[in-house]
């Protein structure tokens, strides 16, 4: 179907229905209940799963197919965001052209970046993507081409906002009751939802994860054609071996800037989408610890593997909004069964990696995953599964979706 | 004239501190091959280092005051620290006083002992992993130790003051027989001088001593020195040890003139890359040469007369001179043929 060999069909079937059904899904717990903090349902949080899913799909072309790490990918993401606002400033409050415009806007600075960088390989490339993020994260930051033009082009620190007196050609500065009007596709409200309620659950259908999560398949699809197709194949050769490359008289550069372009461009659509979603943008989300978390999201789940950066982005997000939240009244009332002395001595115990402290954990799992699973959470599915399947007869046939690039 | 020159001397320090992290990061690279992204959080332990000698010269036992009152009438509580009632107010007050540099003393063995154990510990197993794997099981280390500090030390910077002798500035102007005066921070200079004492020790250990003999054998060939019978390993742990001490020292010396905070690391961790690959992988004097040259053209680009023409342009600088370097000389300034190129 679509083009792809049986158990890709069936992936991309399955993360479709994860996507669709997320607002299930991610509401197990009755509203009422002790356990409705790991609620996830709430459309800010699901737009974010699905954003930095398209984000970590795109690192995870440049990372899992080639080999090369860039440390600056977040850079990719700002630009989108601040195309989609200027979008949104001077044309129509209507997210598809604010989307096209993000997604050129960071193709044209990968390609510029890419041609620069991926003159050298390895560390050497690490440092110059980074190097060409920190600039242009102080470049926004300070708005460094705005004070050339004399108009604030990324507004500083403050940030690139939507205004009441923005042109707007193709609609209206204002909405009647003088307020900024929403973002929307052909009329239909972005921040829309619809809600459901079945006994003590409220399920939360918001248009805007919609169209996120409608582009998220999009993406990942295409990943899976460029995972298949020849061009995947040829990264994937340039991983391997690259003096193998060079002898047999291929020139890489082609492939590894076309594949930093795509990347990129997945990034300004992530970014594109952030600011569809919440017009406004940032130079914070170009910071390079930005970056390292799309490298953390990519690693987490499994380079080099379909479904993985999706996996690690809604796990790092999952983290970062839900046990962010864990206090110590949280605590204290899970182990109030215990006795005191103890309670107080296991909520001690756990208070350092929940709550504020949360990245510890994150960072903790992190090194876990990089030194004893390689393949990241989808190879410790893959493990967990094997042991099941040990006595059950196998076909040979290695699950092509599944095993990381090499 | 004055202004580029204060400007310079500015420069310096911040030189300094990018020098010595750079040191470190190319001392690992050198020897061991392996891209250390912790290193600046090496660096942000050493100034807590201060921090933490700071808060144990300064605990305090509380005593009623027998001749203080309160408008009340009772007795005021007074903090005495026990180094005061051990040593005396005078010997006391001048040991906290001296917190900072004698927080190196401190440093030194924690941070080697750090050193010991995250090689034998961790980095050991990665030598044959390649370098995304390094740099991403040391970038996750990074974030552990940077939330391990911020547990117990909080996320406000915490100030760490000079020993009052060095509070004040050195005028520079009557010295070089100008006239307006060049005030520039006693501390500064100390910073300075202190690195160049580092960076002096640690060249004279690599190229004096029979051990940074064998260290840099090491260096240019491992596997020789490995089958002359000599347990380059062991030697190699100790100069994972040697580079975090170094990079600890940049830290503690560094408190005073930025309050330690937990994220200073990551800041100076970026940079500090930037700095080694300008200066050329694997390059000592390298690392030395391009950490003070480009803490000046920060410096020296942070001037008004220069913002004024190119604004922001101190924010960019080293980026901009960095990717130019790249491109034009792709091994940095001093990097040596066949270093990590694939």
């Amino acid at each position: 179907m679509f083009g792809l060999q049986k158990n890709d069909t069936r992936l991309l079937i399955f993360v479709a229905f994860l996507a669709m059904a997320a607002p299930f899904l991610l509401n197990p717990f009755p509203v009422d209940s002790a356990m409705a903090q790991f609620n996830a349902g709430y459309p800010d949080l699901m737009q974010r799963f699905v954003i930095f899913g398209i984000f970590a799909i795109g690192f995870n072309l440049l990372f899992g197919l080639t080999g090369y790490l860039s440390f600056g990918h977040a850079a990719f993401l700002g630009l989108g965001s601040y195309g989609a606002v200027w979008m949104f400033k001077l044309l129509s409050m209507n997210i598809i052209p604010a989307i096209l415009l993000s997604i050129i806007v960071a193709g044209l600075f990968a390609l510029v970046i890419g041609f620069i960088s991926l003159r050298r390989s390895g560390i050497y490339f690490s440092i110059l993507t980074l190097a060409f993020a920190q600039m242009m994260f102080a470049i926004a930051y300070s708005d460094l081409i705005g004070r050339f033009v004399g108009t604030p082009i990324t507004n500083g620190e403050t940030g690139l906002q939507l205004a009441l007196d923005d042109p707007r050609i193709l609609g209206v500065s204002a909405t009647p009751d003088g307020s900024i009007p929403l973002t929307n596709l052909f009329g239909m409200d972005m921040r829309s939802v619809a809600e459901l309620e079945v006994g003590g659950w409220l399920f939360t259908f918001s248009f805007g994860y919609y169209v996120c999560a409608v582009l998220m398949l999009l993406s990942f699809y295409l990943a899976i054609r460029i995972f298949r197709s020849p061009f995947g194949l040829m990264l994937r050769a340039v991983k391997s071996n690259q003096q193998r490359m060079n002898y047999t008289g291929l020139n890489k550069r082609p492939y590894t800037l076309a594949v930093f372009v795509i990347s990129g461009m997945y990034a300004g659509l992530a970014g594109g989408l952030m600011a569809s979603m919440d017009p406004l943008a940032g130079a914070e989300r170009m910071q390079w610890t930005a970056s390292g978390e799309v490298v953390l999201m990519t690693i987490l789940g499994g380079a080099g593997t379909l479904i993985g950066p999706v996996l690690g982005a809604g796990f790092i997000k999952y983290f970062e909004n839900i046990f962010a939240k864990i206090n110590d009244n949280v605590l204290h009332s899970w182990f109030s069964f215990m006795p005191d002395g103890i309670e107080d001595m296991m909520v001690a115990i756990i208070h350092p990696f929940v709550g504020k402290g949360w990245h510890l954990t994150l960072g903790l799992l992190f090194m876990l995953v990089v030194i004893f699973l390689p393949g990241g959470l989808v190879e410790g599915g893959q493990r967990i599964g094997k042991m099941f399947k040990r006595q059950q007869p196998q076909d040979d046939s290695p699950d092509a979706s599944k095993t990381p690039a090499e | 004239m004055d202004a580029i020159l204060l400007q310079f001397l500015n420069g310096l320090d911040k030189g300094s501190a990018y020098a010595l992290i750079a040191l470190g990061l190319t001392l690992i690279f050198g020897t061991l091959g392996v891209v250390n992204f912790a290193h600046g959080a090496l660096f942000m332990i050493g100034a807590f280092c201060s921090v933490t000698l700071q808060r144990i010269l300064t605990l305090s036992s509380e005593t009623l005051s027998e001749t203080e009152k309160d408008f009340l009438g009772n007795p005021l509580k007074i903090k005495t620290p026990y180094v005061e009632n051990w040593f005396g107010p005078e010997v006391g007050g001048a040991i906290i006083d001296w917190a900072v540099p004698l927080a190196i003393l401190l440093a030194i063995p924690v941070m080697l002992l750090i050193g010991f154990i995250m090689e034998r510990g961790l980095i050991k197993h990665f030598y044959k992993r390649p370098h995304a794997d390094q740099i991403l099981v040391t970038f996750g280390l990074a974030i552990v130790l940077q939330e391990v500090i911020k547990y117990f030390y909080g996320a406000n910077p915490i100030p760490t003051p000079a020993p009052s002798a060095f509070v004040g500035s050195f005028d520079f102007g009557p010295l070089l027989g100008l006239d307006t005066s060049l005030a520039y921070p006693y501390w500064r200079l100390v910073y300075f001088g202190f690195s160049a004492l580092i960076i002096g020790a640690v060249f004279a250990f690599l190229q004096f001593t029979t051990f940074g003999m064998v260290v840099r054998a090491g260096m240019a060939d491992r596997e020789t020195v490995g089958l002359l019978g000599i347990d380059i390993d062991r030697r190699f742990t100790i100069m994972f040890g040697i580079a975090a001490a170094v990079a600890g020292l940049a830290g503690v010396m560094y408190a005073p003139i930025n309050s330690p905070n937990y994220h200073m690391g990551m800041d100076f961790l970026v940079l500090s890359f930037v700095v080694v690959v300008v200066g050329g992988m694997g390059s000592l004097p390298g690392a030395v040469l391009a950490g003070f040259m480009l803490g000046i053209l920060e410096s020296l680009a942070s001037m008004n007369e220069v913002k004024n023409i190119l604004p922001g342009i101190d924010q960019i600088i080293i980026y901009v001179v960095a990717i130019i370097i790249l491109l034009t000389r792709p091994r940095g300034l001093m990097g040596r043929k066949g270093v990590m190129e694939e």
